[in-house]
């Protein structure tokens, strides 16, 4: 057979150059944005070694990050793990940021970096550019740089006061990270334009209501007591869930620079915070996109049947869901369920069942299933998502049932399967698990003994008996203690206020 | 769209972060390695390799929910025989999904990395130290370092400094006030200009003057005088003698057998391992010895059979021999290991004593004595130390000589033996009996 057999083909065989890439990231973008409608951020694609891919590992995908004994420790686990062949690498890491970064590695064939273009430069970059999580709390355009200036900071300080001492901060933040996130944004401090602008508003307000009724009417005693005790709670934003933010702020012993080790490791924290909310919805975005791109293509004549054959295997491996019974069981996998779910929609969109009508018809038959799918991934989040469109069918396909593990009894219970009385307590089950507020522990700082001893309490809101974990409590305590600089109490206490656990520290050594 | 090839961006990314987690768990490093260079064979006692730690010293904190206790709700997938309603016996684990429990974190799990040879052998040779490194004797003057140190006023052309030279004749000349080129130049100008146009005479006449004053100046003030010239100066330092010649000497009598040679080459590889890191170049000489010595090769020595009676002292003799022929001691710093199971001919033990301590000792840098028994043999208790000939013999050797001895039974002494033989501070820790 001679090479141009057929023009149309973009490759043949395993090997690939830069033209190569370039010719079949246009041929993805015909499809992707043409045909799907996506609008991803412009992507930049780098090729790397097996090396470079183990770093990037290791430095939570990003390209570069603050030096740190942990990320040092991640890189001798999965470059052990690789060298073992315990573990494959991923074919690509794919960066929110603008432009977006794509990975790719340099040992993938052709038909594999076709992939890793249509899941992460069309697939994941539109996630990223439209979805409203990462709109609302991201900054795509800064990170690169603001993680760059985060590697010169904590160079600078480690030069400067010791690489010991960055090294305590740095673990007392890291240690706190889970909790070092606003989950809602918070009320901006209002300047004095605006300030004045509300005082207008208030007062002609005030005259458009005045009525000399209300001067006659008789007063109450004003309450007071709590009053004190309240106040001094709301002076120092109490009770304050994000345990670094308040730290960064108040914690009355720290130097300059160790607050702004605190800022900086929240603020990359903050960063991370959508991706671990759209997990599914994320790589179901991306995975349905390479599937619908690699299946055109393969209809349009570009691909042969052995590449789409690649594909199709590489798809399946990625996309298995093995139940709950099998050795390879890790919990739910994202890309299973989330792929499955886009699936899903489209069949509703287009060849819906009167079930469908049932369960979702605001959508069922509307005959649009990318625009459907596209608003999805812009305006929902895992829970929400779960919660709206997990499908009866889709359901019976996983074979999705609930368990319910009282400690109390003997045995664990089944509670619901899949059939007509179980899907909505499976769907508002499994949209619970995703979601990050009732997955985190609720641990919030609850108050300051300023007048006293400047003990700091934290209380842990104990959700169905479960208490924190014993031994890192204690240790992550610790570290909150030395940044503290004080006594540090915390209190696991569930919803009837009956009290599971205490927990104290105190500084071993202040931070100087 | 861009395509950025970074695969020929210097690699090593990780490298800062890898020094600080290895700087961050290095005790518990150090341990595995000991451990790990236990179990090895002796060709890779040098090699880096994977080795575990415990994880409870690596171990990031995080506030999170335990495992155990209280009430769970599991969504799983797979179903294919539960019905509502049913009941399913708890996993042993206690935490319901198998997979969470490995993951939780506790002390006892292991954490396990590939730690390369350089990092290896650091770790396994850490804290050792050759007794009397400093051997550090000025030869003659092949043997000294030439270094860059400062500057002179003489030395030959060829080690002109130009910048020095001209920063000097600068301030002399500013100094002097020689009087610079555009100065001359205007005066030059405004000479002609005066000439062309005539009349003035008088002015024409002073700037004349000016002139001639000028260039007289300029020529008894040179640009480049000799006071103004720099030579680069080079100073000689005493070079260390980089190099050193390892003398293995063993019994190779029937009384040795294979567990006992195998003892020995341990010895002798980590102390070759030892020399090679401190030293440039390392020669290794080996001499075996029945009731007469010969320098073999290390297939030979550690391998071949040789019958015949005991006489150490014609090992050592042997080695004074190569000494003198080959290894001046004015250019090499002399180590020497001997192996034997103890035994000798009585009446070669006070030849061998003196040898020792009158021809081979004053020369040596560290005379290494390994006896090396079976590892069934009974420690007497409270004998504490074996009384063979050889030992008795050595036993003699006064305190204030590089010599040490010790006892080897078994294979897992090797490394500990070592160890306490090159301490750091041999004299601040009491040497325990092998």
């Amino acid at each position: 057979m001679t090479l141009v057999a057929d023009s149309k083909l973009l490759f043949e065989g395993p090997d690939w150059d830069f033209d190569l890439i370039k010719r079949v990231h246009e041929a993805c973008g015909e499809i992707g944005i043409k045909e799907m409608g996506l609008d991803p951020y412009p992507n930049q694609i780098e090729v790397i070694t097996t090396e470079q891919m183990l770093d990037a590992y290791a430095s939570t995908g990003m390209p570069l990050f603050y030096r740190h004994w942990s990320f040092g420790k991640h890189f001798a686990r999965n470059e052990a793990m690789y060298r073992k062949g315990y573990q494959g690498l991923a074919y690509e890491i794919v960066i929110n940021s603008n432009p977006c970064i794509v990975y790719i590695m340099e040992e993938n064939s052709a038909t594999m970096q076709t992939l890793v273009l249509a899941h992460a430069g069309y697939g994941h970059s539109h996630f990223f550019k439209n979805n409203y999580v990462f709109k609302q709390w991201t900054d795509a355009d800064g990170i690169l740089d603001y993680l760059e200036f985060a590697r010169g900071l904590i160079a600078k300080f480690e030069d400067r006061y010791g690489q010991e001492q960055v090294e305590r901060v740095l673990d007392a933040a890291h240690a706190l990270q889970s909790h070092g996130i606003h989950r809602f944004p918070r009320k901006r401090m209002a300047d004095l334009r605006s300030e004045q602008v509300r005082e207008e508003e208030r007062r002609k307000h005030g005259e458009q209501l005045f009525n000399d009724l209300w001067r006659t009417v008789p007063v109450g005693k004003r309450k007071t007591g709590t009053d004190d005790d309240s106040r001094r709670k709301a002076l120092l934003g109490l009770p304050e869930e994000n345990l670094l933010y308040f730290l960064e702020k108040t914690a009355p012993r720290l130097a300059p620079w160790q607050r702004e080790i605190l800022r900086m490791v929240r603020m990359i924290n903050q960063y991370f915070y959508p991706q671990r909310q759209t997990k599914v919805m994320n790589e179901g975005c991306a995975t349905f996109t390479h599937h619908r791109i690699m299946n055109r293509l393969h209809e349009k004549g570009q691909i042969n049947d052995g590449s789409f054959l690649e594909f199709i295997h590489s798809h399946t491996s990625v996309v298995m869901q093995p139940g709950f019974d099998d050795r390879r069981f890790s919990g739910i996998n994202p890309y299973a369920l989330g792929f499955a779910m886009c699936c899903d929609i489209e069949r509703v969109c287009t060849n819906p069942t009167d079930e469908d009508r049932e369960w979702m018809g605001d959508i069922a038959g509307n005959g649009d299933p990318y625009g459907t799918l596209r608003d999805i991934w812009a305006n929902y989040r895992d829970e929400s998502f779960i919660s709206q469109f997990l499908s009866p069918r889709v359901i019976r396909d996983f074979g999705i049932f609930r368990v319910f593990d009282d400690e109390a009894d003997e045995e664990m219970k089944v509670t619901s399967i899949h059939d007509e009385r179980g899907y909505r307590n499976i769907r508002r089950a499994l949209s619970k698990h995703y979601d990050i507020a009732y997955r985190d522990a609720d641990i919030q700082i609850v108050d300051v003994d300023l007048a006293g001893d400047r003990k700091l309490m934290l209380q842990h809101r104990v959700q169905d008996g479960i208490t924190l974990e014993e031994s890192d409590t204690e240790r992550v305590l610790q570290h909150v203690a030395d940044l503290w600089g004080y006594d540090v109490k915390l209190i696991e206490q569930d919803d009837n206020g009956v009290v599971r656990a205490e927990h104290i520290a105190s500084p071993r050594r202040a931070f100087a | 769209m861009h395509i950025i090839d970074r695969r020929l961006n210097p690699g090593g990314k990780s490298f800062a972060n890898r020094q600080r987690f290895l700087r961050r768990a290095r005790a518990q490093v150090r341990r595995a390695v000991r451990e790990a260079s236990s179990s090895r064979s002796i060709k890779d006692a040098g090699k880096g390799g994977e080795i575990t730690i415990p994880a409870g010293g690596v171990h990031e904190p995080s506030l999170r929910r335990s495992h155990q206790g209280g009430s769970r709700d599991y969504v799983l997938p797979g179903n294919k025989k539960y019905i509502e309603g049913d009941g399913i016996p708890r996993p042993e684990q206690g935490g319901g999904q198998g997979s969470k429990a490995s993951d939780s974190g506790e002390g006892e799990d292991e954490f396990r990395f590939a730690l390369s040879d350089e990092e290896y052998l650091d770790l396994y040779l850490e804290d050792l130290e050759l007794p009397d490194l400093a051997k550090r004797q000025v030869m003659g003057a092949t043997a000294v370092l030439w270094r860059q140190a400062g500057f002179s006023n003489s030395g030959p052309p060829s080690r002109i400094s130009i910048p020095r030279t001209l920063r000097h004749s600068m301030s002399r000349r500013i100094a002097l006030k020689r009087p610079k080129a555009d100065e001359i130049i205007a005066l030059r100008t405004e000479i002609e200009k005066l000439e062309r146009e005539g009349g003035q005479f008088d002015e024409l006449v002073k700037l004349r003057g000016e002139l001639e004053l000028l260039l007289a100046r300029s020529k008894r003030i040179p640009y480049i005088d000799p006071v103004d010239v720099r030579y680069r100066r080079l100073e000689t330092t005493p070079k260390p003698i980089a190099r050193a010649v390892m003398f293995c000497l063993m019994d190779v009598s029937g009384s040795m057998n294979e567990h006992m040679k195998d003892l020995a080459k341990r010895f002798y590889s980590l102390l070759y391992l030892f020399l090679n890191r401190r030293y440039e170049h390392v020669d290794v000489v080996f001499i075996r010895h029945t009731h007469e010595a010969q320098e073999v090769d290390e297939q030979t020595f550690f391998y071949s059979r040789e019958t015949g009676g005991t006489v150490v002292s014609t090992a050592l003799f042997k080695m004074a021999d190569i000494i003198r022929d080959r290894y001046p001691v004015t250019e090499w710093n002399i180590y020497a290991a001997q192996a034997s199971d103890g035994d000798n001919t009585s009446s070669d033990n006070a030849v061998a004593l003196t040898q020792l301590k009158e021809a081979i000792l004053p020369i040596c840098q560290y005379y290494a004595y390994v006896e090396v028994g079976m590892d069934d043999e009974e420690e007497a208790p409270g004998a504490g130390e074996p009384s063979t000939n050889l030992w008795r013999a050595y036993r003699r050797v006064p305190d204030d000589q590089p010599f040490a001895m010790r006892k080897v039974r078994h294979r897992r002494d090797i490394y500990p033996v070592f160890r306490d033989l090159f301490a750091r501070r041999p004299e601040g820790v009491a040497a325990e009996g092998g």
